[in-house]
């Protein structure tokens, strides 16, 4: 690793206040390239926020967000998007009500530049199923193809929603809170899932359960209430006494 | 194969209908049908509840009787102008309402429908209370003389039959499919890229245009335009008809519209005429407690489930 760094992603100053609350406060966080990189920190530290602030959702109130070196601190969502940065949401981000096949390929439909045709048939997407079906695969979601999504489990649906994400062909990854909610196998399933996607990729990672964190992030950001409080490794970042204490309280560190 | 042959029967049944049924009724509810179909489009497959689709219907009822009976343009000629005209009529509401969502789009798309409906009651043309009056019939491309009532049936059904067509096949085409993903989950369909108001907008204005095409339809069926047409119950009885038949099936809204539009006349005509607001309101609660999916909703629910 060289002293400049190959970034993806960079922030300067970033900073959201609502009414007079700072939610999120100076940010300069450094994403390199091809690393998984998380961002941790206590409830209310501000890290669904930063994403929102990153994928625009949320308009920063000063500060630059910088993709590749450019900026983009006043793109609009969905410039964002057509950018290669893709997000996830806490809540499971599914099509509920389309097939398992169809999540993924209204991922893949606007390369097609036919979205705006209703006088098309819908057979004319069908061209895209075997890259659908590939992603499907890919995340071990191919026997569910054509079934409705909303059926399904919650651990189904997260692995889907990251093969929709897939279907972007992202360069950088956000995924917020990927395990929340999960049980022991699901998680253990979506950690190797998301090991196995982030060859050639970036991914940015809010996280709640460290496990996950120490096994799959090479780097780790710490965030409290706004503001960054360290940033390393996980090693470095977990044996950090201001850390405990951020978790735990006083006592602990 | 069954498909084919379940819809061979359908189009058999509306082609004998009205040897068997009285087919200016038959035509009522055809109308309705098509006005009921292009609201789902918008409430059921784009999630928008939009609570001034009588602008449409009634605008074009108004423009079309106006372009036969004034401007003397030909039947069909002047169904195309109504059409044309709630079509612009749409596109002015929904970049004006679009950008709102839930309650706050349908309090927006009843305020500007409201302002069109006073326009209507203030403006020469349309003849106020009293309503656009006796708009010939005329003839289909100069051949048929659409005074019969069974001819006036037969190109009724051409035209709702086009109708239906452009609304299916737009439920079932490439927009279609974004559009019910946006209707699932509007962030997720963001964060893939797409611009999601350009789509809810695209599909408002459909659905505005064949709402007008219904319009303009059955004011030449009656050859009249009232302001019942364009009135908020209007707007609201649509609502009715596609829950009751089934919000985002492609057949429900028909269902709906022909069972409300059937009911209305069998009673208006006997012993329970003053009742038929309490019926209809009685027939939503039971629907909405009871059968929330629609009628078509529940049945597809059910086959669904007796072959799994």
């Amino acid at each position: 690793m060289n002293a400049s760094g190959d970034f993806i992603l960079q922030t300067q100053k970033l900073t959201k206040g609502f009414l007079g609350f700072i939610a999120v406060d100076s940010v300069d966080l450094n994403v390199e390239r091809h690393t998984i990189h998380a961002l941790i920190g206590p409830n209310g530290a501000g890290k669904t926020t930063v994403f929102n602030l990153l994928t625009k959702f949320l308009t920063p109130s000063s500060g630059t967000i910088l993709l590749d070196g450019e900026d983009i601190t006043a793109a609009r969502p969905t410039q964002i998007a057509r950018r290669g940065v893709i997000r996830s949401f806490q809540i499971s981000a599914v099509f509920p009500h389309l097939t398992v096949r169809e999540n993924v390929r209204v991922a893949l439909q606007r390369q097609l530049g036919t979205s705006f045709h209703f006088w098309r048939a819908e057979s004319s997407l069908n061209v895209l199923n075997e890259r659908a079906e590939e992603l499907l695969d890919l995340v071990g979601l191919l026997r569910f193809a054509n079934d409705e999504v909303a059926d399904m489990s919650y651990g189904r649906k997260r692995a889907l929603e990251i093969a929709t994400t897939l279907a972007m062909e992202p360069k950088l990854m956000l995924l917020d809170e990927p395990t929340q909610g999960m049980g022991r196998e699901d998680v253990d399933r979506i950690t190797e899932l998301i090991r196995r996607v982030a060859k050639g990729r970036t991914i940015l990672m809010v996280e709640h359960n460290l496990g996950v964190v120490s096994t799959l992030c090479d780097r780790v950001t710490v965030l409290q209430r706004g503001a960054i409080l360290t940033e390393g490794a996980y090693a470095e970042v977990s044996s950090d006494p201001r850390v405990k204490e951020a978790y735990m309280g006083k006592s602990a560190a | 194969m069954k498909k084919y042959l379940a819809y061979a029967l359908l189009l058999t049944l509306l082609l004998v209908a009205p040897l068997l049924f009285y087919p200016v009724l038959l035509m009522k509810v055809l109308c309705f049908a098509l006005f009921a179909s292009a609201f789902n489009l918008i409430l059921g497959y784009g999630g928008l509840l939009s609570f001034g689709h009588a602008a449409f219907f009634g605008g074009a009822a108004y423009v079309t009787g106006h372009a036969i009976k004034v401007w003397g343009l030909p039947t069909e000629l002047g169904i195309l102008t109504g059409t044309a005209a709630a079509m612009v009529l749409g596109l002015l509401v929904g970049v004006l309402a679009i950008r709102r969502q839930g309650i706050y789009f349908a309090m927006i798309t009843l305020a500007l429908a409201q302002m069109v409906y006073f326009v209507f009651i203030r403006s020469g043309f349309t003849g106020g209370e009293n309503g656009l009056q006796g708009i010939p019939r005329g003839t289909f491309l100069g051949l048929v003389d659409l005074s019969n009532d069974r001819a006036m049936y037969y190109f009724v059904l051409g035209v709702c039959l086009l109708g239906f067509g452009v609304i299916a096949r737009a439920v079932h085409s490439p927009f279609g499919q974004v559009l019910r993903a946006i209707r699932d989950n509007e962030p997720r369909a963001t964060s893939l890229g797409y611009n999601i108001d350009r789509y809810k907008l695209l599909a408002f204005v459909i659905s505005a245009t064949i709402a007008g095409l219904a319009g303009a339809t059955k004011s030449v069926v009656f050859q009249l335009a009232s302001l019942t047409d364009a009135h908020w119950h209007m707007s609201g009885e649509v609502v009715l008809m596609t829950l009751l038949g089934g919000l985002g099936t492609i057949f429900g809204p028909a269902v709906g519209a022909s069972l409300i539009v059937t009911l209305q006349n069998t009673l208006s005509s006997g012993p329970l005429g003053a009742w038929v607001t309490v019926i209809m309101g009685l027939i939503f609660i039971i629907c909405v407690l009871a059968f929330r999916k629609g009628i078509v909703g529940e049945l597809q629910a059910a086959l669904r489930k007796s072959f799994n």
